[in-house]
């Protein structure tokens, strides 16, 4: 074997030279073995440093290159990039953390130095052992899946679409529009959240690029990046969408009333056929089966019988699509924390306690009461109402993070009870937070014009009175930690804010797109600040409130960051993905099967006629969870073979062996 | 199974009711509560703002008096359930004070290592060891129609025991809904009685009984449930000095709720210790005597709900 090294031990200013004495380490590693050169310099990743090691590498035509310097995460892709230029397989290199792990966490100059040998010694006799690799290339299908069809679904897909590709947006209600289409007015500004949603549905709708699937669920992803292949669960709508003109008269007549709990949040009726609201996209009803009555009864069809282009066809069925896409968008949306939860609010139990989402369906002009904002009863308007936030949200007891909305849109109710009732308002609340542009301005003008506030975590509503003056009233029992005291405060009618919270099946959902949830259940961005709308998987984008609470501009914002990433993936029409692929060796395979079930990329099938299983390289992450589980040892991961791994061993205790040599011999001595 | 009781002063004497009825009541499931020999009081709500290591004492000895083989300690009391539970907790987290009372227990022979028992209210006993199922099968006379404010006081579910909901619980209402009664939604169910505050300071003892009363009355009970003998005595014994300081009228009988499973499991009502309660509740629960099926008489509501 005739290896030629070069180690190239960076100081990092002073950030490895102020701890590690870099000289020491210098001439220690010439010693190691086929060690050709070995060279310090201060900044090793700057233009200098790079050329440097790009000429050593031509000169002295070496084979295999270790640079000791930061974590592999800041510059790998650097030192890999510099051997490549220099004529040598990149994958010759190996890389030692000497300031992270090292440097920066010990002011112990004897063992830092003492470390940073070792930590060389391992990668030298690492890369004396690795093999040059190629990095594997695939095409890049330009088609997007886009799943959730709420803002950022629509965002993303619009997007996309508009840049000439393909996208399929899926969506699992009748209609797409999401959240925000609930909503009445959007904060700061109180623009109709209507007028600026409604023509971005309709555009989707109308694109030609883009394929609207509604009322219907992903229920399987296979492949990678550039290369998925994903199915879809149809549900039937049993409504000929070809026919279908949305004109509506099937609703009409309908004789089945439902409380609709999705879109007006229990506080309206929908019929059995339904399309979700008046201006849905698409405008094709569906025929919800647990309630309409001929599905239950077998008597009916009046919607088949009124509908002027026979468009009802109960013989529909459940399909399954298959559809290939090069990256997928997930923008699945959040629920509302149930407020039955915390039962000391009385939310169910006295009915003029609301939720946000119910007052947002009472506010809007096309909601159950036309935009009038009215006790339960229908009729009384309240004098006074209490907006309670942080209903789920900062509490240990439930969830610990903020929900980020709430406070803005409580101050959205304040001001539009006060427009439209003259009602006092009081917002119980436990720190304003109001970041955002004209957030602050708008919290300002609501102090002004009257609304109030009390600083303090409501302990309970109730409806007991304790003097005349509370009788008939909800009472908001709240401890006033600016005032110092208890404070019962008698209003009509309470607003809880409830947490916004991950959809109560994310985690099957990331586990469908092979995605990781945070402990609260939102999907897990590659990195929060410099990747956050990667994921740990390759070609798959999250956007919106599945990552966690945000508003509309902040959903907007990251939907178009991930129709970005989607976009320059396509542009580059190929990617690259990292060499170090599992491989098993057919010969000694005895096909077990137990490296089928445990790999967490479903990359290893098993070849029925030939009884071995086998790893589809493009799948395969080199993760090595196969090549530890298989009981024959047949399965190597490229890149970190047992021979590469136990020479690491051997090099990191290099310096114990030579130890315990000496010593050995020095008893020996003795003796004699 | 087996359990090791321990029934609190009150329990002999004046909440005697609630004793006799849980004794009938338990053995129609088969538990078998042995009660703790040469118990002593837990120092009740006082002792443990006045002396600690005094009351962490007092406690410990009541705990390492449980008969061996037996790991389940339970209590008919609110405050003596919580004054146990503490004490097992602070020994089980305090070595120092877990030496200083064993050096104590010493005197008498005794010893306590903290964190061995499971230390349990009888409701939650019901509850999580006979269920509402079995309860609902032994109803004889169901409660229906009779209207029962379920009351919980402030220390059985509080701090957070893990069995309901330390702020608004529900595991009484669901025993009474069991039995057949018609549960009120009671906002003041763990609101404080006010302890011993009516023989420290009368008024504001009353004050804080005014509210828990009013409401019932104003919800339109026939009777207050409650879990727990100090609960009982001040709802019960001072409605008419309340009466007189505030101008209600209050007339509501308070009992335990061991007392009403009795009663709708067909036992004996004088056996039940129906009758010592103050304000008599022999009207309210006047169905079913002789045998009779229930025909009970609907008050008039006084609040719409």
């Amino acid at each position: 074997m005739s290896e030629k090294l070069g180690v190239y031990v960076c100081h990092c200013g002073t950030n490895i030279a102020g701890t590690v004495d870099v000289e020491a380490v210098v001439k220690a590693a010439l010693e190691f073995p086929d060690v050709a050169v070995a060279k310090e310099y201060k900044f090793m990743c700057s233009g200098v440093g790079q050329e440097m090691i790009e000429k050593d590498i031509r000169d002295l035509k070496l084979t295999g290159l270790v640079v000791a310097a930061c974590s592999p995460h800041m510059h790998e892709s650097t030192f890999r990039a510099v051997s490549a230029r220099a004529g040598m397989n990149p994958y010759m290199f190996g890389m030692c953390n000497i300031r992270e792990h090292n440097s920066w966490v010990t002011d112990d100059k004897l063992a830092a130095t003492k470390k940073t040998k070792a930590l060389i010694s391992a990668a030298v006799f690492r890369v004396r052992r690795q093999r040059p690799l190629d990095p594997v290339s695939v095409d890049i299908n330009p088609a997007t899946l886009v799943v959730g069809g709420g803002i950022a679904g629509i965002h993303a897909a619009l997007e996309i679409a508009d840049a000439g590709h393909k996208v399929y947006l899926v969506e699992k209600e009748p209609a797409i529009g999401g959240h925000m289409s609930q909503l009445d007015k959007t904060f700061p500004t109180l623009d109709c959240s209507a007028c600026i949603l409604t023509p971005k549905m309709f555009s989707s709708g109308r694109h030609p690029n883009i394929t609207l699937i509604t009322y219907s669920e992903v229920i399987s992803v296979k492949g990678f990046i550039g290369n998925y292949e994903v199915q879809v669960r149809r549900k039937p709508r049993f409504v000929k969408t070809e026919l279908c003109t949305g004109c509506g008269a099937c609703q009409q007549t309908c004789p089945q009333k439902v409380v609709d709990t999705v879109y007006e949040a229990g506080l309206g009726y929908r019929k059995a056929v339904y399309s979700p609201f008046a201006l849905a996209v698409p405008k094709f009803p569906v025929i919800d089966t647990e309630n309409c009555l001929y599905f239950r009864t077998g008597k009916c069809r009046i919607c088949e019988k009124t509908c002027p282009a026979n468009a009802i066809d109960f013989s529909q069925q459940e399909n399954l699509l298959d559809l290939k896409v090069g990256n997928i968008i997930l923008a699945t949306g959040h629920n509302l924390f149930d407020a039955k939860m915390i039962p000391q609010y009385g939310y169910g139990r006295y009915p003029n306690v609301f939720t946000s989402l119910e007052f947002e369906r009472m506010l809007s002009s096309s909601g159950p009461t036309g935009g009038k904002v009215v006790l339960r009863d229908g009729e009384t308007r309240p004098g006074s109402v209490g907006i309670i936030h942080c209903v789920g949200s900062r509490d240990k007891n439930y969830h610990e993070y903020c929900s980020k909305v709430c406070c803005m849109y409580s101050l959205k109710f304040a001001s539009l009870i006060m427009e439209k009732t003259g009602a006092e308002v009081y917002n119980f609340y436990i720190d304003m937070r109001t970041p955002g542009k004209e957030y602050e301005e708008f919290y300002h003008r609501l102090q002004n014009e009257g609304a109030r506030f009390i600083r303090g975590r409501v302990a309970a509503v109730m409806d007991t009175p304790f003097s005349k003056s509370e009788e008939d009233k909800l009472i908001v029992q709240v401890e006033d930690t600016l005032l110092g005291r208890q404070r019962r405060i008698a209003v009509d009618m309470v607003i809880l804010s409830p947490a916004l919270e991950p959809r109560a099946d994310s985690r099957e959902v990331g586990k469908v797109f092979g995605l990781a949830c945070d402990a609260s259940g939102f999907f897990t961005e590659l990195h929060p600040k410099l990747a956050p709308v990667s994921t740990m998987n390759d070609g798959i984008y999250v956007a919106g409130t599945c990552q966690g609470p945000k508003d509309i501009p902040e959903t907007v914002a990251q939907a178009g960051a991930a129709a970005a990433r989607v976009l320059s993936v396509i542009a580059r029409g190929k990617v690259e993905l990292e060499p170090f692929k599992a491989f098993i060796e057919k010969g000694s395979c005895s096909g077990c099967r137990i490296c089928n079930g445990i790999c967490p990329y479903n990359a290893i099938s098993f070849i029925e006629s030939e009884m071995v299983s086998e790893i589809n390289a493009a799948l395969c992450k080199g993760c090595g969870t196969c090549v530890a589980a298989c009981p024959s040892q047949t399965i190597t991961a490229g890149h970190f073979t047992s021979d590469q791994i136990m020479a690491e061993i051997e090099g990191i205790l290099l310096d114990v062996k030579q130890e315990s040599n000496e010593s050995s011999t020095a008893v020996k001595g003795g003796k004699s | 199974m087996k359990y090791a009781f321990y029934p609190g002063c009150s329990g002999e004497h004046r909440a005697s009711a609630y004793q006799d009825s849980l004794e009938l009541v338990a053995d129609i499931f088969n538990l078998e509560l042995s009660s703790i020999r040469d118990w002593n009081c837990c120092g009740a709500t006082e002792y443990l703002s006045v002396n600690r290591l005094g009351a962490y004492a007092l406690n410990a000895r009541n705990l390492a008096l449980v008969p061996k083989g037996c790991d389940q300690v339970v209590t008919s009391c609110s405050a003596c359930y919580l004054n146990l539970k503490k004490t097992d907790r602070i020994l089980a987290e305090n070595p120092d004070i877990a030496k200083d009372v064993n050096a104590a227990l010493a005197e008498g022979n005794l010893s306590y290592y903290p964190g061995i028992y499971n230390i349990r209210h009888i409701l939650e006993v019901f509850i999580n060891d006979i269920g509402l199922d079995l309860i609902k099968g032994k109803v004889v006379l169901p409660l229906s129609g009779l209207r029962v404010a379920p009351y919980y006081g402030c220390m059985l579910v509080r701090p957070n025991n893990g069995y309901d909901d330390p702020e608004f619980p529900h595991t009484l209402d669901d025993i009474l809904s069991a039995l057949g009664a018609e549960v009120l939604a009671f906002s003041m169910k763990t609101y404080c009685c006010g302890g011993h505050m009516p023989q420290i300071k009368a008024i504001t003892g009353y004050e804080l009984l005014r509210r828990i009363l009013g409401e019932a009355q104003g919800k339109g009970a026939d009777i207050i449930a409650v879990t727990c003998p100090a609960c009982q005595l001040n709802l019960d014994a001072y409605q008419d000095d309340i009466n007189k300081n505030f101008g209600t009228n209050f007339k509501i009988p308070v009992i335990f709720f061991t007392q009403l499973m009795g009663l709708a499991f067909g036992l004996e009502r004088t056996l039940l210790g129906l009758g010592k309660e103050l304000i008599s509740a022999d009207e309210v629960l006047s169905f079913g005597k002789g045998l009779q099926r229930p025909l009970f008489r609907r008050r008039v509501r006084k609040r719409g709900d």
